[in-house]
């Protein structure tokens, strides 16, 4: 079978500190890849090593068939990446952004017409070609953001935390894009912490302290934990882990807020 | 290295700069105003200072010479006096800033040809107008004797002077605008193209469109070229417009050669371009790259020899002064500039300002390789 990435030992060290420890895993192509982990985990860490922006510190790998570090700028003209800042210039229309990344990746004139006609169509920015991307608002720019990501019809998209900070309508429509997408063919690589987003995933990763705790399909997941709350497996790793009871569910902490009282509502 | 995606990071970057008012009124409106501001406002000229004139003589000589102070832009005659000790009240009162004592037998002296001997008394409390107020005295008294006798005396007066001497002898009417004009024209390319390039990188790293960026294939050779771009064509554009504004203005003409002022003025405006990197690649934020920026350019104002003279400043002030670009590029320009000088001259600043430019662009790539790892 032919992997999108598949990465073996990957290890990345910042001075004495380990960011993203022997890392190994194999994702088929036209799959959505759920990376999930906490805050400094080092998930980012390994996205910016699939993506040939960092040398990782050993270990190896392939991106779309290529060699993580020889082949690093044949890699990042084949994937669109995507992060939670939506990187947009926003001081740039929403025409000039597609542009500029347009011919970054040298499509050809007539070529990125065409194309651009279809990602504003595909964002729902007919009409507003011509305004700044600043003045967008936020579920706006995310689909601008995509759309720029996609200009080079990349074979992987790579999203971080795609949808922070955007209302659930929006995460919705975005993540209906996506699937169209991998649909299409594509394969995505996806980091969240929402786990509705995670359960749409083919496959999910979880990442823990820089190691890789488990890989799966969230369907087997359900199984070998009996339960199909996504949250509380996360919870649950975390928990055993860390060896402390992390928090709380919701549901507990309202309740010890309120403790006796009634609630007048 | 390919050369449509760094042309694409010139081109974004001069949108950028079309839609930021600020950056548009640094790179256009700041030369104009730094040029109309020291050229004028931080002159060390005098206009109107008030003398105070004791006449001991009281000849036909000693008249003509008090009508040639007063005639001149540089003094006012406030009042005459009938004795010595009045001229020294007026001075410490405040009342005149110089004063002008003619000695009985002036006349006899112009007559015999003798160096005639006058006292100018200057208020030394303000240091700048009175040294500037000395030798303008000197001027005066220098073109008297000249048109009275006829005699090419040179030092009627012992001042000690020594700045003065080298000024009136390259800047005859000891303008300070025109010994300003050169300066000012290398602070304008340095301050706006620090600036500037100290911005353009930070920006992208403080609104996160970096971490887009090193995703695709630009190369970071691409990235730096192509951002720099824009600001060597601004830095440059400012360069001849300065120079021309300054012709038109004061009156300062090139002397030298325009072809030498020009490769130099090239050479040092990298020296410019890889400061501002360097501030670029150490600061994190536009505020810090605002400090940095502060940090590098009130010291080279000041110690460069732009505002004082370098020869009176303590050793080690002096030597810190070696360190910028810009005290050697200053020596180039108002060499070339006001004194017509070539390289055969030049020689050792040049040698100077080629082995700070060299290292400051070493240090600056080394450093911006380690930041992209
Ligand atoms: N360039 C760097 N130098 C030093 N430490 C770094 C560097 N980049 C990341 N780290 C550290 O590596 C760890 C993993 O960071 P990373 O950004 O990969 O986490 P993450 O899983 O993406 O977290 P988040 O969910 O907050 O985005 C963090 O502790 C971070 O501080
Ligand atoms: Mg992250």
């Amino acid at each position: 079978m032919e992997y999108a990435i598949s990465v073996k030992n990957l290890t990345k060290k910042f001075g004495n500190f380990t960011a993203v420890d022997n890392l190994s895993f194999n994702i088929p192509k036209g799959k959505i890849f759920g990376f999930l982990g906490p805050n400094g985990s080092g998930k980012s860490t390994t996205i910016r090593m699939i993506c040939g922006v960092i040398t990782p510190t050993s270990g190896s790998g392939k991106v779309l068939g290529y060699d993580l570090i020889k082949e690093a700028e044949k890699i990042k003209q084949n994937i669109g990446y995507m992060s939670q800042k939506f990187s947009l210039y926003e001081d740039l229309t929403v025409e000039e952004n597609l542009d500029f990344y347009g011919s970054i990746y040298q499509i050809h004139k007539r070529d990125l017409e065409l194309r651009k006609k279809e990602l504003i169509e595909m964002a729902g920015l007919k009409g507003k070609e011509n305004s700044l991307a600043g003045t967008l608002s936020g579920g706006w720019k995310q689909r601008l953001a995509l759309g720029c990501a996609l200009i080079h019809r990349p074979k992987l998209l790579v999203l971080d935390e795609p949808t922070a900070g955007v209302d659930p309508v929006s995460r919705r429509e975005f993540w209906h894009l996506v699937s169209r997408l991998v649909k299409e063919g594509i394969t995505a690589l996806v980091t969240t912490h929402y786990m509705d987003e995670a359960s749409i995933c083919d496959i999910i990763g979880f990442i823990y302290n820089s190691k890789l705790i488990t890989i799966d399909t969230p369907e087997n997941l359900y199984k070998t934990h009996g339960t199909e709350n996504l949250e509380d497996i996360f919870i649950k790793y975390v928990k055993e882990l860390s060896n402390k009871d992390v928090v709380s569910s919701f549901k507990e902490i309202k309740a010890s807020r309120n403790g006796d009282e009634k609630n007048e509502f | 290295m390919n050369f449509k995606r760094m042309l694409t990071i010139t081109k974004k970057e001069f949108i950028h700069l079309k839609r930021d008012k600020a950056s548009l009124a640094i790179a256009f409106i700041m030369p104009i105003m730094m040029l109309i501001l020291f050229g004028f406002a931080v002159t060390s000229d005098v206009k109107n200072v008030k003398l105070v004139v004791f006449d001991g003589d009281k000849t036909k000589e000693s008249r003509a010479l008090i009508e040639k102070f007063a005639n001149s832009n540089y003094f006012q005659v406030s009042d005459i006096v009938n004795n010595y000790d009045k001229v020294e009240e007026y001075i410490d009162k405040g009342d005149a800033k110089v004063g002008l004592t003619i000695p009985d037998g002036f006349a006899r002296d112009v007559r015999r040809k003798e160096a005639p001997k006058v006292q100018i008394l200057v208020d030394g409390s303000d240091p700048a107008i009175a040294r500037t107020a000395a030798a303008y005295s000197m001027i005066i008294a220098n073109n008297f004797s000249l048109t009275i006798s006829g005699i090419k005396s040179s030092q009627p007066f012992k001042l000690g002077l020594i700045d003065a001497r080298a000024r009136v002898l390259y800047n005859p009417m000891l303008e300070s605008a025109k010994f300003n004009v050169p300066g000012i024209i290398g602070l304008i390319l340095q301050n706006i193209t620090v600036i500037l390039t100290a911005f353009a990188m930070v920006r992208e790293k403080e609104r996160g469109t970096i971490e887009q960026l090193i995703m695709t294939p630009v190369t970071s050779l691409e990235l730096i070229l192509g951002k720099l771009i824009p600001y060597v064509l601004i830095g440059f554009v400012d360069f001849l417009f300065v120079l021309a504004l300054g012709y038109l203005i004061f009156d300062v003409v090139v002397r030298g050669s325009l072809i030498l002022l020009i490769f130099f003025g090239l050479v040092f405006l990298i020296s410019a371009l890889a400061m501002g990197m360097l501030i670029s690649t150490i600061a994190k934020t536009q505020l810090q790259a605002m400090q940095a920026a502060f940090a590098i350019l009130l010291p080279s104002i000041l110690l460069s020899g732009f505002i004082f003279p370098r020869e009176s400043m303590p050793k080690i002030i002096y030597y810190i002064g070696n360190l910028f670009p810009i005290t050697y590029f200053l020596e180039i320009l108002r060499g070339i500039i006001l004194k017509g000088i070539g390289i055969d001259l030049l020689y050792k600043n040049m040698l100077s300002l080629f082995t700070l430019t060299f290292i400051i662009v070493l240090i600056t790539m080394h450093k911006f390789k380690k930041t992209l790892d």
